[in-house]
């Protein structure tokens, strides 16, 4: 779960992380408000799950609350990366220096955390790993143990600043990581952290990524969830147990097992069509999970056919055979259903699609099944 | 021979008295492994299908002589059933359960590396030696002994492709499902180095994803020492970028991880890539 700069800035203020002053807005009136309250100059801030939102004239100061309406009004409702912005963050501006790059994320090759550090803070980490590998000192982090305030220092005093600005700059370390394993996170990254014109740090930009899966810890976390950013398809999806991706095809897919959905998508592209989502309906998959899954695939309007591909382990064929056949009484299902069935209880399962007397297309292998869906919805 | 599982496997079951533990722990004793104990925590003394059920993993090891573990623990509790395992004197865990925590991974798995003890998992379906034991969740009648390893980071996608293999007369020495999530025990390259040992795998087939680089490394392996054929297959040709694809691990992160770099490293190790999941017997026939 990705949450957005405003959200990230406040999880870190309670680590004690330095942030300025500001607040979210939906309206240029707020906005306007808030700078007012700022002392009258302020930054206005797109609130948006993506990068490169200077570029994209999302980040804009005003030197008055009026100002302030009208950058907030040109601000809210553009596009940025295809995303529409929907809130704006007002915050005091800031004077500074140096700009710094310091980021902790879990790394997966190593199975530790990491910290990096660069004195080249401002651009993303990923061009100055490009452009100037040697710029960025990394540490490793024993989870055992966790981040030794020497070993904060001891990169901190890497980057080329006086002693002052290193030792705070350590000890902002620190804190990160206290944030990154207080919070279950996968990644907390401040950049730029500056050095403002009176010496004193900041935080000027944050991005946090939580881990869904601890999220149980924390369950007040789950209130930075902005679902304005998110599809509403896989938000029910999520509620309903499902897994499930949407994509831009006209084939919708209900398979059991992510590799397997995913294998699913391949093969139908590999016939010539194109896939409308992955959808995972789960390992011991009951009938109500089978119908959820039916109803979110059509919910989109794009798709012609559907393609129901079960491999029965723990999923048993009779199971899904019950939840299609109560999809079919229960849904408006005006497209062509093709299903493979294969595995525990196969035959039941035929039996009872067969019997029902619906309008389903029987595939018996993976292929098969994806060339019928495929002619089915008029391509291939 | 096969590996890490067979007929000398003692098994205890960890969450045997849930819904999943004891379900699973019936099926794998009809299966014919030899399940000789179970562990939940405040539930010692109690029976489940005929096997004892302990409180602690220790107390469990030294009455029963278990030497592999299989982890059926709810989400919040499995990585310290990870570790508890490690401190009691198995050998091999097998971890099922799905959604463990990151953070609490990355810790047991340090810890179970340090005590030398094999992790399998965890969100995996287990493993399987045909004939002789099925510790997991794989459901046994696909499953046929013979020449070939199989290993794969998913669980119905193995099935479809061992189905096609037991089909094509192309048993399986030992069949191992290594787990969808970014920290796992034992990685492609972990169990190559074992079929490699293993008299009885003649060549292997790699499952593998979008996500991660596991299967790159496996490749450079393959290309310099494993010695035996192998044909892979990767899910995920069409999956977009960052987007997390099911399995915790199955996510593209920036130009990380694609299907078309793991092919790509894979056919330059001379490793044939099935284009569809019915191929990989195929192409594993006209090899052997």
């Amino acid at each position: 779960m990705k949450v957005l700069e405003y959200a990230a800035k406040e999880l870190l203020k309670e680590y004690g992380l330095p942030i300025k002053k500001g607040k979210l807005a939906t309206t240029p009136e707020e906005a306007r408000s808030i700078c007012e309250e700022l002392g009258g100059r302020c930054v206005i801030k797109a609130q948006v799950p993506v990068g490169g939102r200077g570029k994209a004239g999302g980040i804009k100061l005003a030197n008055s609350p009026e100002e302030a309406y009208e950058k907030a009004r040109a601000i809210l409702g553009m596009k940025i990366k295809g995303i529409e912005v929907k809130k704006v963050y007002v915050v005091e501006i800031a004077d500074f220096t140096k700009e710094i790059y310091a980021g902790i994320f879990l790394d997966r090759k190593n199975e530790k955390a990491v910290l990096m550090v660069s004195a080249e803070g401002g651009v993303e980490i990923e061009e100055v790993a490009r452009t100037n590998p040697d710029a960025i000192i990394k540490l490793y982090i024993d989870p055992a143990y966790g981040l030794f305030p020497f070993q904060a220092r001891e990169v901190a005093f890497r980057l080329g600043l006086d002693n002052k600005e290193a030792l705070k700059v350590a000890t902002c370390l620190y804190k990160m990581y206290n944030a990154f394993v207080g919070l279950n996170a996968q990644l907390v990254e401040i950049n730029p952290l500056v050095i403002e014109t009176d010496g004193n740090l900041l935080a000027l930009d944050a991005k946090i990524i939580l881990d869904d899966n601890a999220l149980f810890k924390k369950p007040e976390l789950t209130n930075y969830r902005d679902l304005d950013y998110e599809d509403p398809y896989e938000i029910e999806a999520k509620e309903k147990g499902l897994s499930f991706v949407k994509l831009d095809g006209n084939i919708g897919c209900a398979v059991n097992g992510a590799g397997l959905a995913m294998a699913t998508m391949d093969i139908i592209k590999k016939y010539g069509g194109e896939p409308a989502n992955f959808l995972d309906v789960g390992g011991s998959s009951n009938p109500e999970k089978m119908k959820n899954a039916m109803n979110i695939i059509l919910s989109d309007k794009n798709v012609k056919s559907i393609y129901v591909n079960i491999f029965g382990g723990i999923t048993r064929c009779d199971d899904i055979a019950t939840g299609l056949i109560s999809a079919f009484k229960e849904l408006d299902i005006k497209v062509p259903v093709v299903v493979r069935l294969t595995g525990t209880n196969e035959e039941i399962g035929r039996k009872m699609l067969k019997e029902s007397g619906l309008p389903i297309h029987t595939a018996s292998t993976m292929r098969e099944g994806a060339q019928l869906a495929i002619k089915l919805a008029g391509g291939g | 021979m096969a590996i890490l599982v067979g007929k000398e496997t003692r098994l205890v079951v960890q969450g045997i008295t849930g819904r999943d533990g004891s379900f699973h722990a019936k099926l794998m004793k009809e299966y014919g492994t030899n399940v000789v104990a179970g562990v939940t925590p405040g539930k010692g003394g109690m029976n489940v299908e005929g096997i004892p059920v302990f409180n602690t993993m220790k107390e469990a090891v030294e009455e029963t002589k278990a030497n592999t573990s299989v982890i059926f623990v709810p989400a919040p509790y499995a990585a310290d059933a990870i570790i508890e395992a490690a401190d009691s004197g198995v050998k091999l865990i097998v971890a099922i359960t799905e959604g463990i925590p990151v953070h609490d991974m990355v810790k047991a798995k340090k810890y179970v590396v340090e005590k030398g003890v094999r992790l399998i998992g965890p969100n995996c379906p287990g493993l399987i030696t045909p004939d002789e034991a099925k510790v997991g969740i794989l459901p046994g009648h696909i499953f046929k002994r013979g020449r070939v390893g199989v290993i794969s980071r998913s669980g119905t996608l193995t099935y479809e492709i061992v189905s096609h293999l037991t089909a094509y007369g192309l048993g399986q020495s030992t069949a191992i499902g290594i787990g969808g999530d970014p920290i796992i025990g034992s990685r492609f390259i972990d169990l190559l180095r074992l079929f490699k040992e293993d008299d009885e795998t003649e060549a292997v087939v790699l499952i593998g994803e979008i996500g991660g680089t596991d299967e790159q490394d496996a490749a450079k392996y393959i290309k310099e020492s494993f010695g035996k054929p192998v044909v892979a297959f990767i899910a995920g040709r069409t999956a977009p970028r960052e987007k997390r694809m099911g399995h915790a691990g199955a996510i593209i992160q920036g130009s990380e991880g694609t299907a078309e770099e793991k092919i790509k490293a894979f056919e330059d190790a001379g490793v044939k890539v099935a284009a569809e999941p019915e191929e990989v017997a195929k192409l594993l026939k006209d090899i052997l």
